[in-house]
């Protein structure tokens, strides 16, 4: 065991980390932009020399690169503070779904810009009445001639505001039993018709939004697989959705806590020598180590050109608790400023308290932990299936609560 | 990156495996429980004569020279069996604590035997209730004789050859000694896993020799258990998939209220639960293995991360093993009780979950000065 590169993998690395040296941008580049603007500079600059979606084929925007080039390219980008990506639906389930379904058409004029980071794309699959049971959504898509008329809701659609496109699942049959009636499109998120609210957020933030849709129209020829096979399209982007949410940490970690367990004190002494902190920081530790060297394990397999086992999909359900509970702890190590997220008194400008607040969404993001527990279950221990009431039942029958 | 044993590695796995299911299954472990044998002696000549005793021992001192990884696929494997023998306390403990700090002559006494499995051995540390530190040794040596009494010693009643921990009046406070076991007055002590026995040694005027220098017998015995802590560890992960193993199996078979419980989420999410932590338990395992084959810098952190992950895994595995058997896990019928009493005797034998999480955040803070 060691924890080296191969020589080709090393010479990626080298390539990399010269090509982000002399091309991240400065503070003064970015000055003056927004977010999105900021996401866009670096990502054109990086398609423009052959950065962007690596893993892609050259003739989509990338450059063919392999799952270890991949994770390489990662890891030396996290070495930089680079603008955050605001294409990471898009490049990472939207294009994997085109690129299994769409016509060669749609993918020679669709996936370039999304490589550019020119076309923002959003996921419209979550609804008021579908959410873990997604195949209960109830918007409405029927045909009319080339096209097909979509009324209903959807929510929980991040960056659904600035979007320029959409991918979304939609009821085409609601007389056959709910995973049957489906079928998948892509649409323009400025077609008329289409509502887009913010949602507030208990962090504060509105990153998600609910959609409204009144009559949009979207071209037949935007539809992806068969009619009545949009679940099958939509487990193709799911199966990357885990994969796009990843870690599910951010915030608060170990070294955070660590580091203030360190300054802060209980009964008059470095709160790091209390016993109980120590048990508690350990445990973290371990479940931090213990991600760290899944996904080497991982990393391994892939340098060997196979596939990472079922083990990587823990990251998120580990990850999501174990901020929201370091972040509970240090404002406990806080004691009475626990409580003051203000960013002019409280410690680390509020970094607790605005995670403490955000952390329960990772819970519930791309899978919440119930349904992680339930992949795990059913896919790795191959334990069955809940009994389904609905099963078989046409959608239309089936029973519905408020 | 190279983050995975060797294809040579994982045929010893599967070759452990299948040796160990022919040769060790449950009733194998019952018979230990229910009869009079302190240990299964058959099992243990036939692992000595596949060697695995001799693993890590190089090969001028009769042993096979291979690596800790070879020795942690092992370790894996011995602990999904729930072996009924004194693997762990001769060879992560006694063999470890001679390649570390014996003299030429005292490696040349014992590690032949030790590698052929024609000798136990077995490392004395507490003295009874509460965390071992030099200041609470009570066993002293003086001019080659040991005079103390050391409870539980694992494996203690069997053992031909004892690694023992005295008082020393200068340095850490601690020496290490090495004590021909013949003749050395011992009793079985019951302990909550009768599959692995333990003794009460009591030495009076028995002679000894210094095992390292005086005095640094407190620093061995950190460093020793940090070498085996990553080894008990494998132990732990392999009982708790096996525990883990055991509860789905069950699982699927039970059918309540007409369906198997298996298909139930308050079972399905425990073991998924229970996964979870038996595969971040793997991994620092693999970090584990790594430090202590390299002899890393980095071995006491990395000890201590696989010991806590392990302890709390195979804790959890165990216990909701029984829990998803309902009433018949707790039946002294079923086999459910061999890794509940195995992961809390593993768990306690090298030093407690707290004691470990203490060690851990000490190695961090070490690394942060």
């Amino acid at each position: 065991m060691d924890f080296n590169d191969t020589a080709e993998e090393a010479a990626f690395r080298a390539e990399a980390k010269a090509w982000l040296e002399a091309n991240v941008p400065t503070r003064e580049e970015l000055g003056g932009l927004d977010d999105i603007q900021a996401a866009k500079l670096w990502q054109k600059r990086k398609y423009d020399a052959g950065w962007a979606c690596i893993r892609w084929p050259e003739e989509y925007g990338g450059r063919g690169a392999s799952a270890i080039e991949q994770v390489i390219w990662n890891q030396e980008e996290g070495q930089f503070a680079v603008p955050g990506s605001v294409f990471g639906i898009g490049q990472g389930m939207a294009a994997p779904t085109l690129m299994a379904w769409a016509s060669e058409e749609h993918k020679r004029k669709h996936l370039p810009p999304l490589a550019s980071g020119e076309h923002i794309w959003c996921q419209l699959f979550s609804e008021p009445a579908g959410g873990s049971d997604l195949a209960a959504l109830r918007t409405r898509a029927e045909r009319d001639g080339d096209e097909w008329v979509i009324n209903g809701q959807k929510i929980w659609t991040s960056g659904a505001h600035y979007s320029d496109y959409g991918i979304i699942v939609l009821r085409t049959d609601p007389n056959v039993p709910k995973h049957k009636g489906l079928s998948y499109f892509f649409l323009d998120m400025k077609s008329p018709g289409i509502e887009v609210r913010p949602i507030k957020q208990i962090s504060g933030g509105a990153n998600f939004n609910e959609v409204y849709f009144t009559d949009v129209r979207v071209p037949d020829d935007q539809r992806l697989g068969a009619v009545g096979q949009g679940w099958q399209v939509a487990i193709t982007t799911l199966m990357n959705e885990r994969a796009a949410i990843g870690g599910g940490g951010g915030g608060v970690g170990f070294k955070q806590v660590f580091d203030l367990a360190r300054k802060v004190e209980i009964d008059g002494e470095p709160a790091i020598r209390d016993k109980n902190v120590r048990a508690k920081l350990a445990t973290w530790y371990a479940q931090e180590a213990g991600l760290r060297f899944t996904g080497y394990r991982s990393m391994t397999a892939l340098s060997r050109g196979a596939t990472p086992g079922p083990e990587n999909s823990i990251g998120k359900l580990v990850g999501a608790s174990k901020t929201q509970d370091m972040a509970s702890f240090a404002m406990d190590l806080l004691e009475l400023s626990g409580a003051v997220s203000d960013p002019a008194y409280a410690e680390a400008h509020g970094a607790y308290q605005a995670t403490f607040m955000g952390s329960p969404g990772g819970r519930i993001a791309g899978g919440s932990d119930e349904i992680m527990l339930n992949i795990l279950s059913e896919r790795v221990l191959g334990m069955p299936q809940d009994v389904r009431v609905d099963k078989g039942i046409p959608f239309n029958e089936v029973p519905t609560g408020r | 990156m190279n983050f995975e044993f060797s294809d040579e590695q994982n045929l010893l796995r599967e070759q452990a495996l299948g040796f160990l299911q022919e040769h060790c299954p449950m009733s194998a472990v019952r018979a230990v429980l229910d009869g009079d044998a302190a240990y299964d002696t058959d099992l243990w000549t036939k692992i000595a004569e596949l060697g695995w005793t001799a693993t890590a021992i190089p090969e001028q001192h009769g042993g096979l020279g291979l690596s800790y990884l070879e020795l942690s696929v092992i370790a894996e494997e011995l602990g999904r069996a729930v072996a009924p023998v004194p693997f762990s306390s001769s060879v992560y403990l006694a063999t470890e604590a001679i390649l570390m700090a014996g003299s030429d002559a005292q490696k040349e006494r014992w590690l032949p035997k030790l590698a052929t499995g024609d000798a136990i051995g077995t490392f004395a540390l507490g003295e009874g209730p509460g965390q071992p530190s030099p200041q609470r040794l009570a066993t002293t040596a003086r001019k080659g004789k040991l005079t103390g009494e050391k409870i539980p010693v694992v494996d203690g009643d069997i053992a031909d050859l004892a690694v023992v921990v005295a008082k020393a009046d200068d340095g850490d406070g601690a020496s290490l000694h090495l004590v021909d076991l013949a003749g050395v007055e011992r009793t079985p002590v019951a302990t909550l896993d009768p599959t692995r026995s333990h003794a009460r040694i009591v030495f009076e005027d028995t002679p000894a020799e210094p095992l390292g220098t005086d005095g640094e017998g407190w620093s061995l015995t950190q460093r020793l258990l940090d070498r085996a802590a990553v080894l008990f560890a494998w132990e732990q992960a392999g009982g708790a998939n096996a525990a883990l193993e055991m509860a789905k199996d069950y699982a699927m078979e039970r059918y309540a209220f007409g369906r198997p419980i298996a298909s139930y989420q308050a079972i399905k999410h425990k073991l998924a639960h229970a996964y979870v932590k038996n595969t971040l338990a793997r991994s620092n395992g693999y970090y584990g293995a790594w430090a202590l084959d390299s002899d890393a810098a980095e071995l006491p952190l990395a000890a201590a991360t696989a010991r806590v992950s392990a302890t709390q895994a195979y804790y959890y595995a165990s216990k909701e093993n029984i829990q998803t058997h309902g009433g018949m896990g707790f039946t002294w019928e079923f086999d459910c009780q061999f890794h509940y009493r195995r992961a809390k005797l593993l768990s306690v034998n090298i030093g407690s979950e707290p004691s470990w999480q203490d060690k851990l955040i000490a190695a961090v803070e070490r690394d942060a000065a």
